[in-house]
């Protein structure tokens, strides 16, 4: 292992070593005093999230072809890190008054992030398959931490059984590509692609497979079943960060393999995408409707974002729009993930024990009694509807300008009309909030208010000068070879 | 005055200023959240005067332009672009006039959450002189849609009965127009590579293969926010709903936005698509006319009366502007200025017999005239304003219009004006009918025996409005002068296009 080797994945190292360290130290953290692993946690995070950003800038391929690091994954790392400690945040006072404050939950978390950290700097198909069983494996466990709720531990045996199942058509597809090109390296793929040797059925058959395993992940019609019984199940915390960070990672291990070793397939592909991005769309906005519990109301709205988001991904083969597409849609992580986790945060600011105060009726009152809360589930209703003044607007701005640039513009509309349902039920909660009358009971809570105000003003003063952060997606190329 | 910043810049944000000291008032002191609310919107009016001071009659082009790149995204710039001509001027005075005067009209009216409505009102007024300023496709749409947001809240919140549905239905149908509309500005930048005016005005050739569908897609945003019949079914339940603030701005200003964008927007980018939409768009204009007419003489409310009286006031604007006529257009601008006073006067009478009475159904009153003289002189000069009495306001208008419809080339045929003009009679009778249901005759109900005349606020909040409904009727010159250059160059660009349909 050389100095560049190491340096590659240095972030990822200290996340896990750091993960495991916590984990033996844990043991002598005495159950009263659980804030201090929390607190060793953060700061694991933070380390890796600065060591991340030292990294910016910079590009290689280490470990002979099976690692790269490029602006890409810095970006993508950084999202992950962050969301990483926005759910240290929402998780601690949250774990301690539902009676349920192990240390676990942060070394999982940790293991978690590492894991997705790994799949998006991932060069070769096995480190892939290596990754997101380290990226799922404790996400199954902290799925049913509240356990032995039985609403927790249904959760977690459905993501299991699922997740298990969309890792054996990834599985599956590698095999198929292996056969196909005799190779896991993206490159050599690629290579293998251009060269004419790849046997085109077992590549395709492979390449599909693939695509609908990652659709498992990013919660895609018809693979998002589990999501919003997974999300309702889960502890709130968790499920925050899965709509966030899980989705996060498998978009970019999506983009990672298909822009880099399939970018010849992108014309064939491109009916089957835009069928399941609108499929993803409609659906995730009509059944969202009908919800009457706020967290399957959001899980059912992060698949429609998913939706958004493979809008932008349908023209990823063609050279002018590939890099446009990239941007769109991390851009877009960034906006929708804000967003998502503020409103996550007000989610658990309102739950009560025993899964209370979790349907929209709960929310009745919310806005005369809390208005600060109120104003910050307003800005996200209308920064997930997509409404000016919001990150969400420029986010969905940006991924219909590439779908249109792209001559996408019938799925584009697609994205527009189903926007608009999702205008009705998000603004649903608003009237919830402002326009009825209720008694809702909040628990207040330091890191819970900075986290859902500072998304919202975020979300609101990034709206206005969206700048820089346009040109920090501009900047998360993806090296390609 | 200048302190370093665009005066265009300061007329859009300047209510902020406002804002940001309310939001800081604890909520309680409604007094000093009402007196900053209408101190900020005052010296709003008194930018907006400066800025009218700084404006160039003479010049028919767009005036004192801002315009610096906001974001940059691959292939195209999204500019921070503001400025006027005299269009936008008359509707940008229109707003910062009507703002304050209806702040001062809830003085009374809203006791409850004062400090989000003023917080909302204040966020409108940014919204919608933004809206009549920019010049960035995007960042018009921006403003668009943003002002969506104040009046949603102010309806949900502070609302009638039936004020969710009816919020939500406002928010839905706009929403849905403006969706259509977001798709054709993204087709427009991708094809012109650009998203300001003026670009996009010199480079028209290159989207003019697409422009009818263009035209339909813009044209339906607008159409739904005029309302132009049969899109308008959002406004009665809007205006019934709202509170008299938020309808007073809803006629007066908001449903202006559609026809400005008409005017802003598709007659100069797509002029082709404008020529051969005329008729189907004034047919539809005149049928708005007499179905508006005609249902609000079938109404027994008073404020859906005004609601549907708005819907035919609005037809007579849209076939004012599809005429494509000089004098069709500047009719038509002057008459989106008379709607504003005369029925934003209207809404402003109508809450006030509410707030007396807290009913607006015509049965409940009869004879007020006895009661509240001063209440029913004033009521009286404003219905006959609406109705288009020579001398007054509307009639300039009205007259106007006709006279362009009927001379219209694109149009060619004098039915349409013909059968408007059967408007202005309907118009007559249904306000009549109203005035006399609630304010002549003997007083048949006890409760109206005993209701106060109107305050001295409530003088001072009309009273600005009937001076300039006098000024516009008597003395036109100094308004037409104002639109006229505008006009005149959109007309002959229109009238080009028409030369190469035919």
């Amino acid at each position: 292992m050389t100095q560049a080797d190491f340096y590659s994945i240095l972030p990822i190292i200290v996340l896990a070593g750091w993960a495991l360290l916590l984990l033996a130290v844990d043991l002598w953290i005495p159950k009263e005093r659980k804030s201090l692993t929390a607190l060793l946690a953060a700061v694991g995070l933070a380390v890796s999230l600065g060591l991340t950003l030292a990294q910016g800038g910079t590009s290689a391929l280490t470990f002979g072809g099976l690692i790269m690091l490029d602006g890409f994954a810095v970006y993508l790392n950084v999202i992950f890190l962050v969301s990483g400690l926005i759910a240290v945040a929402l998780g601690y006072d949250y774990l301690k008054r539902m009676g349920m404050e192990r240390g676990e939950y942060y070394v999982m978390m940790l293991f978690s992030i590492s894991g997705m950290m790994l799949i998006t700097q991932a060069y070769n198909l096995l480190v892939v398959f290596l990754a997101l069983e380290t990226l799922s494996i404790p996400l199954y466990v902290l799925a049913g931490f509240a356990h032995p709720k039985l609403e927790s531990q249904e959760a977690a045996l459905k993501y299991f059984l699922l997740g298990a199942f969309s890792s054996a058509f990834v599985l599956y597809g590698i095999a198929l590509i292996f056969g196909a090109t005799a190779t896991v390296g993206l490159d050599g793929i690629l290579a293998a692609l251009q060269g004419g040797t790849a046997n085109p059925v077992l590549f395709s058959a492979g390449a599909a497979l693939m695509l609908v395993g990652f659709g498992f992940k990013v919660a895609a019609v018809p693979f998002h079943k589990w999501a919003p019984d997974v999300y309702q199940g889960s502890p709130s915390p968790v499920s925050g960060f899965m709509s966030v960070a899980v989705k996060a990672a498998g978009f970019a291990v999506l983009l990672r393999i298909f822009l880099t070793a399939f970018p010849g397939l992108a014309a064939s592909l491109a009916p089957a995408v835009w069928v399941i991005a609108a499929l993803t769309m409609i659906v995730g906005n009509v059944m969202a409707i009908i919800q009457s519990n706020i967290k399957r109301l959001l899980a059912y709205s992060s698949i429609a974002h998913a939706g958004y988001m493979l809008m932008a991904f349908v023209p990823y083969g063609s050279e002018q729009n590939a890099g446009q597409s990239v941007a769109a849609m991390v851009f877009y992580l960034i906006a929708y993930g804000l967003t998502t986790f503020g409103a996550w945060a007000v989610v658990v600011s309102l739950e009560q024990a025993e899964g209370k105060g979790l349907t929209l009726d709960d929310y009745a009152g919310l806005g005369p009694k809390y208005p600060w809360l109120g104003v910050a589930m307003t800005v996200f209703m209308l920064s997930l509807t997509g409404v000016p003044l919001t990150l969400g607007f420029w986010g969905k701005f940006y991924l219909f300008k590439t779908a249109v640039d792209a001559g996408y513009a019938g799925l584009a509309l697609v994205g527009l009309i189903t926007s608009l349902v999702s205008a009705y039920y998000y603004l649903r909660v608003v009237v919830m909030m402002f326009m009825r009358s209720g008694d809702p009971r909040v628990r207040r809570d330091g890191w819970l208010s900075l986290v859902a105000l500072g998304a919202a003003l975020a979300v609101v003063a990034l709206s206005v000068v969206p700048g820089r952060l346009l040109e920090a997606a501009a900047n998360a190329v993806l090296r390609l070879q | 005055m200048n302190l370093g910043i665009h005066p265009l810049v300061l007329v859009t944000f300047f209510p902020l200023v406002g804002f940001l000291a309310i939001l800081f008032i604890p909520g309680q002191r409604k007094t000093a959240i009402r007196w900053t609310a209408l101190v900020t919107s005052l010296l709003n009016f008194a930018i907006s005067l400066w800025v009218l001071a700084k404006f160039d009659r003479a010049d028919a082009g767009i005036q004192l332009a801002l315009r610096t790149p906001w974001l940059r995204l691959p292939g195209i710039t999204i500019d921070f672009f503001l400025g006027l001509d005299g269009m936008s001027l008359l509707l940008v005075l229109l707003t910062a006039f009507l703002t304050p005067v209806t702040i001062l009209s809830t003085w009374s009216a809203v006791e409850e959450k004062v400090k989000g409505f003023m917080l909302f009102f204040l966020l409108l007024e940014v919204g919608m002189t933004g809206v009549f300023l920019a010049l960035d496709l995007v960042l018009f749409y921006i403003f668009w849609e943003f002002t969506l947001i104040p009046m949603y809240f102010l309806i949900g919140v502070w609302g009638g009965e039936r004020r969710i549905y009816a919020a939500v239905k406002v928010f839905l149908f706009t929403m849905f127009g403006s969706l259509l509309m977001l798709l054709a500005i993204l087709y427009i930048g991708f094809t012109a590579g650009s998203f300001a005016w003026q670009d996009l005005l010199a480079s028209r050739e290159l989207f003019a293969s697409m422009q009818l569908w263009l035209f339909l897609a813009f044209g339906l945003a607008f159409a739904i926010k005029v309302p132009m019949f049969p899109l308008h079914t959002w406004l009665p339940d809007a205006h019934v709903e709202a509170p008299t603030a938020g309808s007073v701005i809803l006629a007066g200003v908001l449903l202006k936005m559609g026809a400005y964008g008409f005017l802003r927007f598709n007659l100069p980018l797509f002029p082709q698509a404008a020529v051969q939409a005329a008729p189907w768009m004034a047919m539809l204009a005149v049928i708005g006319i007499l179905y508006g007419a005609a249902v609000a003489l079938a109404q027994k409310d008073v404020k859906k009366l005004v609601a549907y009286s708005s819907v035919s006031h609005l037809g007579f604007v849209m076939l004012g502007i599809f005429a494509l006529t000089m004098q069709g257009i500047s009719g038509g601008v002057l008459q989106m200025i008379n709607h504003g006073l005369s029925t934003g006067a209207l809404f402003l009478i109508v809450g006030m017999l509410y707030e007396r009475r807290h009913t607006r159904e015509m049965s409940a009153f009869g004879g007020i005239w006895k009661v509240m003289p001063v209440f029913a002189a004033l009521t009286l000069i404003v219905t006959l304003s609406s109705m288009g009495l020579p001398g007054l306001n509307g009639f300039i208008g009205e007259f106007t219009i006709l006279l362009g419809a009927f001379s219209s080339p694109v149009l060619n045929t004098p039915w349409f004006a013909g059968l408007a003009t059967a408007g202005v009679i309907l118009a007559a009778v249904y306000l009549l009918v109203m005035f006399e249901k609630v304010f002549l005759g003997p007083v048949k109900v006890e409760a109206n025996r005993l209701l106060k005349d109107l305050s001295a606020r409530e003088i001072i909040t009309l009273l600005p409005i009937l001076i300039l409904i006098f000024w516009i009727g008597l003395y036109p010159q100094p308004f037409f002068e104002l639109i006229n250059p505008s006009v005149e160059r959109l007309v002959a660009l229109v009238q080009n296009a028409a030369m190469a349909v035919h």
